[in-house]
């Protein structure tokens, strides 16, 4: 079983749950970016959670498969094309030899496209991810590669619709204070939470940079490197914040002000160019 | 030592000096707390990953100021030696800011005994303490867009070992023919933090 990448979109690559547990030897967990609508793509097809899908960044995917596949398309609000009854949180069979597309999304950025048996190329170091950062894992989708898929092994699951929230026009993400929130001026956690961001066009799975009221630093001493978290809100001298999504550096050398919880990090993953995003501050005490 | 809140889950223990890392990371690899999902030792820190519903901030800081450590415990790491040729590009550079002959350069570095305390940057790169305080220098100013993988180079008060081609502004001594990563074999690092390392001219 294997399928045929007519045309890659803008940015198409493997992924899975990532490489957890390898960031003192300097790899990251990269794995999808938005982690929760992988795994549901994956249930939808009676796959693992685990197992590797693709992730389609802003559409425009077009794949052949060799035999008749089951598919789930979930995460942005986007128009599927082939295989019957194609669309979102469902599970669609896709004839061999039909064309299967997704347009670009109208609503969040990525999609996950799971096919039953999941994405079968090599692991590297446990994951079948691609960390575009680090360079490790497959390459991107490019068109005509062929790209083999396993067997399916467990049941069909018994619900054939998941339906999705739709994606706020302003997106609320949680945050906690970050190590580093007492490097800026007094009221900066909430500045943060009174004003909203804007998405710049600077959007990766590295990261999301932000821009809005400058967050100001009152100590300009030099952070040794250190490590960071997804969801970790980095702030370089300009003032501007960059979150920190799924292929982040293991460590980094600017403060972070404030983590985003790690279920809203799916939410940021997202996060399209021009959108806003409005940031609520956890109670809870920071330092300790 | 301070713990700091890194968000609601993970803490970040900061220290002064690497010494202190070094240590704290020894005795937790010896004895991890409940609920401890991963550890990432850096520059000044610690960070320290939990599963919440297994343990809480202020449990792990708890067990964390019970750990009994000294500065540098190097009682657990294994020790590699790393062959070099002393051909860097910046090795002329190294001497003439230092003021020393490059043989006395190479002599220094090759004196130096160094430990692992840290990875970052790239996979498998691991920053190397206990460098000769007399050749601490910048970074260069501008970094070159392609350091060839081996480079054996020099910062501030770090050596290190490129472990693939990548772009890089350490000052470079020499290579070595040592892979110091490799994803294919298993572990696929040679210097993982804790590790001891010795340089020989070849």
């Amino acid at each position: 079983m294997k399928f045929e990448v007519l045309a890659p979109g803008p940015q198409t690559t493997v992924q899975d749950l990532g490489r957890p547990g390898l960031a003192a030897l300097g790899v990251g967990r990269a794995g999808a970016a938005d982690r929760a609508s992988l795994r549901l793509a994956n249930r939808l097809v009676g796959n693992p959670e685990s197992h590797a899908a693709l992730e389609v960044t802003f559409g425009g995917l077009r794949v052949r498969f060799s035999e008749d596949t089951w598919v789930a398309v979930t995460g942005a609000v986007c128009v599927v094309r082939g295989g019957r009854s194609p669309g979102l949180g469902v599970p669609i069979l896709v004839r061999a030899g039909e064309d299967f597309s997704l347009d670009a999304p109208s609503q969040g950025l990525r999609n996950y496209v799971a096919m039953r048996g999941g994405i079968e190329v090599t692991p590297v170091l446990g994951s079948r991810s691609t960390d575009t950062l680090a360079k490790l894992g497959p390459p991107a989708l490019t068109p005509g590669m062929t790209v083999p898929l396993g067997r399916g092994t467990l049941p069909f699951p018994a619900a054939d619709l998941a339906p999705q929230c739709a994606f706020p026009d302003e997106l609320v993400l949680h945050v906690t204070p970050g190590p580093r929130w007492d490097w800026f001026v007094t009221g900066t956690l909430a500045q943060l939470a009174s004003a909203p961001f804007q998405v710049t066009s600077d959007v990766s799975r590295v990261g999301v940079r932000l821009a809005g009221p400058t967050l100001v630093r009152a100590n300009d001493a030099e952070l040794p490197p250190e490590a960071a978290v997804p969801g970790a809100l980095q702030v370089p001298p300009a003032g501007d914040p960059i979150l920190f999504l799924a292929d982040h550096p293991v460590t980094g050398g600017y403060p972070v002000v404030a983590v985003v919880d790690e279920p809203d990090v799916d939410l940021a993953a997202q996060a399209r160019p021009g959108q806003h995003v409005r940031f609520v501050l956890r109670n809870q005490k920071p330092g300790a | 030592m301070r713990i700091l809140r890194y968000g609601a889950r993970a803490a970040l223990v900061d220290f002064d000096r690497i010494e202190e890392v070094l240590g704290l990371q020894a005795a937790i690899d010896g004895e991890p707390p409940d609920g401890l999902v991963e550890l990432v030792p850096a520059a000044r820190t610690i960070l320290l990953r939990y599963d919440p519903d297994r343990t809480s901030f202020e449990r792990l800081c708890d067990t964390v100021r019970q750990y009994s450590f000294t500065e540098t415990d190097r009682s657990g790491g294994s020790e590699v030696a790393v062959p070099v040729t002393y051909d860097g590009e910046d090795l002329a550079h190294v001497a003439a800011e230092t003021g020393f002959s490059e043989r006395e350069v190479i002599a220094r570095h090759t004196a130096g005994a160094y430990t692992v305390a840290f990875c970052g940057f790239a996979p498998g790169f691991g920053y190397l303490t206990g460098l000769d305080p007399a050749l601490r220098l910048p970074r260069r100013r501008t970094p070159r867009t392609r350091v060839p993988a081996g480079s054996v180079a020099i910062a501030d008060e770090y050596t290190a070992i490129y472990p693939n081609e990548s772009p890089g502004g350490w000052q470079l001594l020499g290579h070595t023919s040592l892979a110091v990563w490799d994803v294919d074999r298993d572990p696929p690092q040679l210097l993982a933090p804790g590790t001891r390392v010795r340089f020989h001219e070849v």
